[in-house]
């Protein structure tokens, strides 16, 4: 396979995905059971990336670093109920200012 | 269906979202295009892959596998794995939107984590819509610009985790997924996602962790709410009228 045809199968293939979760008839999802599980997905997959992007290493084994530092003080903020930019900032320079000082 | 319209504290409170989630996810654009220059892509498929495949996690993963002497298959297999849980998104997002024709293509190609997130974040249907296609084009703009300033200059301007950037997106999805947590059953869903990714983490290929966490999702629409106001929090679809 070129490296062309890597790049625009694998394009084709990430649109049609996304294209697939719009043409399923609203009739199907409709259903109180499909409702509710359509609501929660978001929620799932969503607190699953959180969790992958915070404890994970690269090879997919668990670690703990700056990131998580990052993330429980955005926790502590949310709690406060500190507005979102404010906690995406202080997470952010909580995991970069960690790293400056060697830890993660 | 006509709705409300959007008072302006509102307004400017989901715009403010959109692009501060633009400008974190968009920085990473940089990596990429510095990335995929580096991995041996020119300049013109970089692009391409920021424009038209457009979900940051599978286009990684296209780089890191032809940079590792995968075959251009692996790396449309990972990729994919990994756009799925767009399309699951799309079942939510598309009764959230309501799109037809050529908006329905444009929804598509814009649903990914962020968009999603804000989206789903909002209560009010007017709100949700204005977050999927605040956050989706200013993450579309910020990405594409920003991996065509990577490609060209490289890591010039420095490691994005030099200054915490992969803490930013968890942050944000952690804030945007708050409001919604104060139903218990989605608490519950939340809490048993994570920990299904994290156990699946270490054993199972890219992209798969998050996709098993599903099941979560699944389980808790399959057993009866617990209690009827649970519905309400659950189910946002835009017919529901915001609580009074």
């Amino acid at each position: 396979m070129t490296l062309w045809s890597t790049v625009l199968l694998a394009s084709g293939l990430a649109f049609s995905l996304k294209f697939l979760g719009y043409v399923v008839p609203h009739r199907v999802l409709d259903g109180a059971v499909v409702s509710r599980v359509s609501a929660m997905l978001p929620v799932a997959l969503l607190s699953a990336l959180v969790a992958v992007q915070t404890f994970t290493a690269n090879g997919g084994g668990l670690t703990l670093d700056a990131r998580a530092a990052g993330i429980a003080i955005a926790v502590s903020a949310l709690l406060l109920r500190a507005p979102f930019l404010v906690v995406v900032i202080l997470a952010a320079a909580t995991t970069g200012t960690l790293r400056a000082l060697g830890w993660g | 269906m006509h709705q409300p319209p959007l008072a302006d504290r509102r307004r400017t409170e989901v715009l403010r979202q959109c692009l501060s989630v633009g400008v974190a996810t968009g920085a990473y654009g940089i990596s990429f295009g510095a990335l995929s220059v580096a991995d041996g892509l020119d300049l013109w498929q970089t692009m391409a892959l920021s424009a038209l495949l457009f979900s940051g996690a599978s286009q990684f993963a296209v780089v890191g596998v032809v940079a590792a002497g995968g075959s251009g298959a692996a790396a449309v297999a990972t990729s994919t794995l990994l756009g799925m849980r767009n399309g699951l998104y799309g079942l939510q997002m598309s009764k959230l939107l309501g799109v037809r024709g050529l908006r329905r293509v444009a929804a598509a190609q814009l649903t990914i984590d962020e968009s999603t997130a804000v989206a789903v974040a909002q209560p009010e249907p007017s709100a949700q819509r204005l977050g999927f296609w605040g956050t989706g084009l200013a993450v579309f703009v910020m990405w594409n610009l920003m991996t065509i300033l990577g490609a060209v200059v490289g890591n010039a301007l420095g490691d994005p985790k030099r200054f915490g950037l992969d803490a930013a997106a968890p942050a944000a999805f952690c804030a945007l997924l708050w409001p919604r947590l104060k139903s218990g059953d989605a608490a519950a869903v939340a809490a048993v996602a994570a920990v299904i990714a994290l156990v699946a983490a270490p054993h199972a290929p890219v992209g798969i962790p998050v996709l098993v966490a599903a099941l979560a999702a699944i389980v808790a629409g399959l057993l009866p709410s617990r209690r009827r106001e649970d519905l309400g929090d659950a189910d946002t679809s835009p017919e529901d009228e915001a609580p009074g």
